[in-house]
């Protein structure tokens, strides 16, 4: 197990260095360079030449990025150009917000899509399929923000059940720090909560009809136990890797939502420092949430390891 | 061995149909059979002839995967079986009739260890305690056979050979002490040197445990070596039944004949071409007027075309559905006699 | 005589087996609800994206200050917007928009994508350069990776198509390299490079052709999550600029006046949903149509 998990880190070397270079080069590429962004549209080409002279903006490429690349290895994200605070210290306080939205909405989103698929698949081809398999793709079909913009209508507005927007930290109390979020994680969960349902359809089918199944059926198990048990635990790794993806797919989905609900989190950390060309935010916001979506799948794929004995050996 | 006490399973007329959109399609028509406590009867037909389906009805074991419907009846212990609420079948599933099937490894679930998948049964059926199931799984696999089995309960499936995992099959099945066991194709996906064990350790536990096996094969040798009396299928139909030795001696039905043609021996000239039946069974939705066979058959005439043959009984036991039954064998001993 | 009379018969009969390959087409087509209304869907968008805004003499961005957030009526069909802008002329104008956008997103990436997957999977070295690439790339969350690249390249319509090819590039090479490495193990490959075709001839003659229906499927795929990706970014402010008519832009504008006039956001978002929709059936039909094991009128 714990060389498994070793070869899996490893293996993911080479692509968080592709993610350092594509992250590295969204500054590099930015017209006019970091120092344009630094004194603004305004500065004079003396102004600009004398920065990059003072920064190192013009040396070679690849100096550059391994300079760069060593800082951040450190820990040295860079500051933010308005904030008054390290790049990392502004994720901190930014993330937290965005981190409870994003699991909220994974949490609905699995509490929807596990049953709902388990049930589509069980009774495949029957009406109750049918109706759960087209709201999945409405579920697709529809973006995030619009279904906020429409959850914050109905419910905000006409209903005046939830508050239509803002934020209350955790320890403001748990209630009020959920009601709030509420809203903004349903609009956020639908898309996953689709998706994971049609995942889990399809792979709860592919064993259903598989000799072990019907073996567990001929045990006289319970058709819950046959289900539960034997079908979703070999079903578990297709849905686990949606899972997976879903999470980093819901962090960015909150950049937008939380745009539209106003929760200072993340994604207002992103848009602000879009308006303000606040490029080391950008940059650090990036190489963040890349980084955790890249260890909430290292982790699925260790789980993996622990569902499926045959993985390890590398047999399947 | 005992005929003339109670059956243990008695099937009457029984049919069963698959579903598909708006066709109808007859997997099996009209089966009559009776198996008796401690009895191993063989199954023998090509791939087609129902004979799995028949044999996983028993349990109905379908009804889960496609749209089936039965029509007659299969009484098992004094219970018609064909009627039981879903609730009540599973408690007659895997405690007093078993299966185990073709492919061990396809048949076991990959990501379960051998013990959890064994104890699971004796929980369910028996009652028992997680340390008793697994003391009591230990000592059915020694029962069938396992080497070491305090590792196997512990191991995957992909862990153990093909023969292994048969065994695990069939110690899984034995469980709770059924009294009958059905053997779906039980030795096809292995050696034939495994066959050979797993058939012996199959007769083995029926002389032991008297315990009823249903043996379904396409392999006439697989049946020789330890059915007591054979049932021949050809498209959903029984075509002839015997005792083991009466069918081999004199086959009635030129099916039957035609499938033991089919075993090469090594005593005839090997110059003269290996016999094959002609042709491939029809599908379900081409199923011909008249005798099913008719279509293949060297011998059949008009009347074999019109109408349905009936199954008549030749002698004491041996049954065939055929209107010109000793066709075949007038035919062979003329050419022996040239 | 007799030869030619052989040829006549073994002609009629290939024109049999063709004709019967139509007939099944055609009902496995016809059996395909999803492919259908997808198809449908996709056409009425497209014609209307293409036909109403040329031969409207309305200007979608013509304001009139004593229309504003008018409701859907006999004038305006959809309504107006918050400075009096016709909504109907606007949500068409944004049509075009949307589907030039994803379109040629889809187009360009699926060039791109071709290229990197079928060279990747012919050339060991490449392989594992490009796929490392592909992996690094499709690590970082699509949405993110357009943001960044639209902050640091400016709001403009032809650096959102760049964006999100940059994006979606990745997944379609994946795609196709996948259906090339299957491919390339195929006997007819083998007999190609013993005959001596140059690896250039097998590539692109014999491999692509083999990779062409997943790519479709993958690229109707593609151009769905481009149209909903081009209007989160407009819906951010970081997509196509303010004045002209994208449907995420008409979408933004109405968030300010969302309760007042929810008619602003239901039309722009009904058309969204409505195309996304129309592509995802598409894909899930042409995968049906275009996998051979799949018969007409049954679903795997």
């Amino acid at each position: 197990m714990f060389s498994y998990i070793i070869k899996r880190i490893v293996s993911l070397i080479p692509t968080l260095l592709v993610v350092s270079v594509a992250v590295f080069l969204i500054t590099y590429l930015m017209p006019g360079g970091p120092a344009t962004a630094m004194l603004g549209m305004e500065a004079t080409k003396e102004e600009l030449d004398a920065l990059n002279e003072a920064l190192g903006f013009n040396r070679p490429f690849l100096v550059q990025y391994f300079e760069w690349l060593g800082k951040m290895l450190k820990g040295d994200w860079g500051e933010s150009l308005f904030l008054q605070q390290s790049v990392l210290s502004a994720i901190g306080q930014y993330f937290l917000p965005t981190l409870s939205l994003a699991l909220l909405a994974e949490l609905f989103a699995l509490v929807f899509a596990i049953p709902f698929g388990i049930l589509a698949a069980y009774k495949r081809g029957t009406t109750v399929d049918l109706a759960l398999v087209t709201s999945t793709l409405f579920g697709i079909a529809v973006p995030g923000f619009l279904l906020g913009m429409f959850f914050m209508l109905f419910f905000g507005v006409k209903l005046q059940w939830l508050p239509v927007a803002g934020y209350v930290p955790l320890k403001d109390g748990l209630w009020n720090h959920l009601r709030y979020l509420i809203l903004p994680a349903l609009s956020l969960s639908t898309v996953q909560a689709a998706l994971i349902t049609r995942m889990t359809r399809s792979a709860v089918i592919d064993v259903l009809y598989l000799n072990y199944i019907r073996t567990a059926r001929s045990k006289g198990l319970k058709e819950r136990t046959v289900l539960l048990v034997h079908a979703l635990k070999n079903a578990a790794p297709s849905v686990l890797t949606v899972v997976g993806q879903s999470f980093g797919t819901l962090i960015t989905g909150a950049i937008v939502t939380e745009t539209l609900f106003n929760i200072p989190g993340i994604g207002l950390l992103t848009i602000n420092a879009i308006n303000r060309r606040d490029i080391y935010v950008i940059q650090g916001v990036v190489l963040f949430v890349t980084l955790l979506y890249v260890g909430v799948n290292l982790t699925v794929d260790i789980l993996y390891g622990i569902v499926d004995p045959r993985i390890q050996l590398g047999k399947k | 061995m005992e005929t003339n006490n109670k059956p243990l399973l008695e099937m009457e007329n029984f049919h069963i149909y698959f579903r598909d959109r708006k066709k109808r399609l007859p997997a099996v028509s009209g089966v009559n059979m009776t198996i008796h406590p401690g009895e191993i009867v063989g199954v023998v037909g090509e791939s087609g002839s129902g004979k799995s389906v028949m044999s996983q009805s028993i349990l109905r074991l379908r009804e889960h995967e496609a749209d089936v419907e039965y029509e007659g009846s299969v009484v098992f212990e004094g219970q018609e079986i064909l009627k039981l609420p879903l609730a009540q079948m599973q408690s007659i599933r895997g405690n007093r009739i078993s299966v185990i099937f073709q492919d061990p490894l396809t048949s076991l679930n990959p990501v379960l260890t051998v013990g959890k998948q064994m104890e699971e049964v004796l929980i369910l059926h028996k009652k028992m305690s997680r340390q008793d199931a697994r003391a009591r799984s230990t000592e059915l696999l020694r029962l069938t056979g396992v080497p070491y089995p305090e590792r196997c309960v512990r191991q995957y499936p992909y862990e153990l050979s093909g023969g292994m995992q048969q065994r695990v099959m069939i110690s899984m099945a034995l469980a709770c002490e059924p009294s009958l066991l059905i053997a779906d194709e039980p030795t096809t996906a292995l050696d034939v040197t495994i066959q050979n064990q797993i058939l012996r350790l199959l007769s083995e536990l029926n002389q032991k445990l008297g315990m009823a096996i249903l043996l379904i094969t396409h392999d006439l040798s697989v049946m020789a070596q330890i059915c007591h009396s054979v049932r021949v299928m050809y498209l959903g139909q029984i075509v002839e039944e015997a005792k083991t030795e009466e069918l081999f001696d004199n086959p009635m039905h030129p099916y039957t004949q035609g499938l033991l043609d089919c075993i090469p021996h090594l005593d005839v000239d090997r110059e003269k071409p290996l016999h094959v039946i002609t042709g491939t069974v029809p599908p379900l939705s081409q199923i011909p007027v008249g005798c099913h066979f008719c279509t293949r058959c060297p011998y059949a005439t008009e009347q074999c075309r019109k109408n349905e043959p009936p199954a008549v009984e030749i002698s004491p036991g041996h049954r065939v559905k055929c209107w010109n039954p000793r066709m075949g064998n007038e035919k062979k001993r003329e050419e022996n006699a040239i | 005589m007799t030869e030619e009379k052989k040829q006549a018969a073994a002609k009629e009969q290939s024109q049999a087996i063709l004709e019967e390959q139509r007939r099944l087409r055609k009902e496995k087509f016809l059996s395909n609800p999803a492919l259908i209304i997808g198809l449908v869907g996709m056409v009425i968008i497209v014609l209307a994206a293409l036909i109403l805004p040329a031969v409207s003499s309305v200007d979608p961005n013509e304001m009139k200050v004593l229309d504003r957030l008018k409701p859907p009526g006999a004038e305006h069909i959809f309504g107006t917007d918050e400075f009096g802008r016709d909504l109907f002329i606007r949500v068409m104008h944004g049509a075009r928009v949307s589907i030039c956008v994803g379109g040629a997103v889809t187009i360009f990436s699926s060039i791109l994508g071709t290229m990197i997957g079928i060279y990747a999977s012919y050339f060991k070295i490449l392989d594992n350069i490009l796929m490392r690439i592909c992996d690094g790339l499709i690590a970082i969350p699509g949405v993110l990776l357009a943001v960044a690249l639209m902050a640091a390249l400016g709001a403009s319509i032809w650096n959102v198509i760049l964006a999100l090819t940059v994006v979606y590039t990745p997944s379609i090479a994946r795609v196709v390299r996948a259906g090339a490495l299957v491919a390339r193990e195929q006997v007819y490959v083998e007999a190609a490079k013993i005959q001596g075709a140059s690896d250039f001839r097998i590539l692109w003659k014999i491999i692509l052709p083999s990779v062409v229906s997943s790519l479709t499927v993958q690229a109707s795929f593609i151009f769905a999550q481009a149209i909903i990706s081009e209007a989160s970014l407009s819906f951010l402010g970081v997509g196509i600029p303010a004045p002209a008519a994208s449907w995420g832009n008409i979408l933004q504008a109405s968030k300010q006046v969302l309760s007042k006039a929810p008619w602003t956001a239901i039309f722009p978002g009904a058309f969204v949903i409505i195309s996304v929709l129309s592509l995802n059936l598409l894909g899930d039909g042409l995968r049906d149509f275009l996998d051979p094991r799949v018969k007409g009128g049954r679903k795997g």
